[in-house]
């Protein structure tokens, strides 16, 4: 049998060549694909810009230095000072009460749920407790001002009835789904054949698990406890409903104070005439808001980059 | 090659037969494992000699539906490893093994090697550094990484990572150690090191060895079985098997008439 002549056979660039009306289409689609990328970014862009081009007027009123440096924040008052600090401290604080819940209980999960749990509790706790991320955050609000903040004011009777403490608290049940449900992707990752290694040492399932498991996802896991870093630093309506609204530069969870994204929504929701130095300084607290995650998101790269396994 | 008449047991596999769910594994196995030798598994792919090895160190424990019959006795204490009674961590205390795939623990070369020790709760320094020196003398690493013990293991080549890993099982001196396919992701170099090592080895442990490739285990190994389909074919002394294999399937395999 004689092998085909090689002109019967279909080239490459004939199947590819060139057809006026495909070609069309597909540019069509092509700029519709392009249109779809371009909104996003260009409102990303069209946020940045209007968060700048505001502070730059709330600037022209009042220094950075005052800005970072004053202990007051009261903008709406005759002796107007703008001390960001005094809504970092209740954003910090709240945010540090909610990733001490949920760091540690994100990842015990994501250990269980990886390391220990047969197929089936996975199958039905996973969906559960991903139900729990879908809860809308203002019925954690509530939950934490009529649930929590009685049940902590039996422990600590002079516990105020807004506090960071138990909006911070809420906050981190509410983030505990993100970090355990992404930890948990990052273990189950990591190769079989690791594990096998150290279960051939003699090793038991919980050694494993912290010695060879968790350092071998510590990417995954870094990146988790970010976005939940990035979640709680912007996280709004828990705040707002369950940890008072006025402005208090304090380190104590046990107080009482307004975070970045609480004042917001109070000024926003406010009568404030636009243009006016008081309704400027939202766009100041936003941009500062924004720098702060944008931290936090560089920080994440870097992690991920550091300390990524190639198995 | 110079061996014994009358070597002595290590450990004897008993009418074993070992199930994956359903499906039927290994095949009513009978094998002697001499002390201080080095045996030999081959045969073609599927054919068990994988799941026989694993079964020594009870690996199979890790994964649900897997069940054993028959009895793996471990001398010389005439223990039977398989026994539900027994303790899989008790056994893998005992029992080292190698991978297929170097597979070194994300941490320092030092930390690595020290981790069986550690397992067994040894956090004494200076024990722990003389043990560590001592297993990777023993692995043939410690002139390549004695300056640079606290780089992570993954910075090191493929073969060297298998000796590390070989390091690793041998610093808590296992009386049994198991290589599963040890060479077959290294270069032709790497694997002559190993295999030179584990001639070295046999000196201090009994060593079982799954090889897909023939040479290798008629260079390295004293005893040799033939696995076919779950089914122990021959075994034999590794000169008798490659010389005048009693098995018809065992010479076509040899031969490479099949496999």
């Amino acid at each position: 049998m004689t092998a085909p002549n090689a002109s019967d056979l279909p080239t490459v660039s004939d199947r590819l060549a060139k057809n006026a009306m495909r070609h069309a289409s597909e540019r069509i689609i092509e700029m519709l694909l392009f249109a779809a990328a371009a909104v996003s970014v260009l409102t990303t862009v069209g946020i940045i810009y209007v968060l700048v081009s505001e502070s730059i007027h709330f600037f022209q009123h009042v220094s950075i230095v005052d800005f970072l440096t004053d202990t007051q924040w009261t903008p709406l008052f005759d002796d107007a000072h703008f001390g960001i600090m005094v809504l970092v401290s209740g954003t910090v604080v709240s945010s540090a009460v909610a990733l001490a819940v949920a760091i540690p209980m994100g990842t015990v999960i994501a250990i269980y749920l990886s390391e220990f749990a047969n197929g089936k509790v996975r199958e039905i706790a996973k969906p559960v407790l991903e139900l729990l991320g879908g809860i809308p955050t203002i019925v954690f609000g509530y939950f934490a001002l009529l649930m929590v903040t009685p049940l902590l004011q039996k422990v600590f009777p002079e516990l105020p009835g807004f506090s960071l403490l138990s909006a911070g608290l809420v906050m981190g049940i509410m983030i505990v789904p993100y970090i355990a449900s992404l930890s948990e992707d990052a273990m189950r990752a990591v190769p079989m054949s690791l594990r096998e290694g150290s279960y051939a040492m003699g090793a038991t399932k919980l050694y494993t698990a912290i010695h060879v498991v968790v350092p071998a996802a510590f990417s995954g896991l870094a990146a988790s406890y970010i976005l939940a870093i990035s979640r709680a630093v912007g996280e709004t309506m828990i705040l707002a409903v369950a940890a008072g609204m006025q402005p208090n530069l304090t380190w104590n969870p046990a107080e009482p104070a307004a975070t970045i994204t609480s004042y917001i929504v109070q000024v926003a929701l406010g009568d404030l005439p636009h243009g006016s130095i008081g309704y400027q300084t939202i766009f100041a607290a936003g941009l500062t808001l924004i720098l702060i995650t944008l931290c936090f998101n560089i920080l994440g790269q870097w992690l991920r980059r550091k300390f990524r396994e190639n198995y | 090659m110079q061996i014994h008449d009358n070597p002595t047991l290590k450990a004897e596999a008993r009418n074993l037969n070992f199930f994956y769910g359903e499906a039927k594994a290994l095949k009513n196995i009978n094998m002697p494992i001499y002390d201080k030798k080095v045996t030999a598994l081959i045969g073609p792919s599927g054919c068990g000699k994988s799941t026989y090895l694993r079964s020594f160190n009870r690996m199979h424990d890790l994964y649900p539906g897997n069940r054993y019959e028959g009895e793996i006795r471990f001398y010389p204490d005439n223990t039977n490893l398989l026994s539900p009674e027994v303790d899989p961590i008790e056994v893998r205390m005992r029992v080292g093994m190698v991978f297929q795939k170097p597979n070194p623990f994300p941490k320092s070369i030092y930390e690595n090697v020290a981790y069986g020790l550690r397992v067994r709760g040894e956090n004494n320094k200076r024990v722990l550094d003389d043990k560590v020196e001592h297993a990777l003398k023993g692995g043939a690493l410690w002139e390549e990484v004695k300056d640079r013990l606290n780089d992570l293991a993954s910075n090191l080549s493929g073969g060297q990572q298998q000796r590390l890993c070989i390091a690793r099982a041998l610093a808590t001196d296992p009386e049994l150690l198991l290589f599963d396919e040890p060479t077959s992701a290294l270069d032709p170099i790497a694997t002559g090191a190993i295999e030179e090592l584990v001639h070295e080895l046999k000196k201090r442990v009994t060593i079982l060895i799954v090889t897909h490739n023939m040479q290798q285990a008629a260079r390295v190994s004293d005893y040799t079985a033939y696995m076919y389909l779950g089914e122990m074919i021959e075994f034999g002394k590794t000169d008798e098997i490659f010389i005048k294999p009693s098995d018809k399937r065992t010479e076509d395999y040899i031969t490479g008439r099949m496999g």
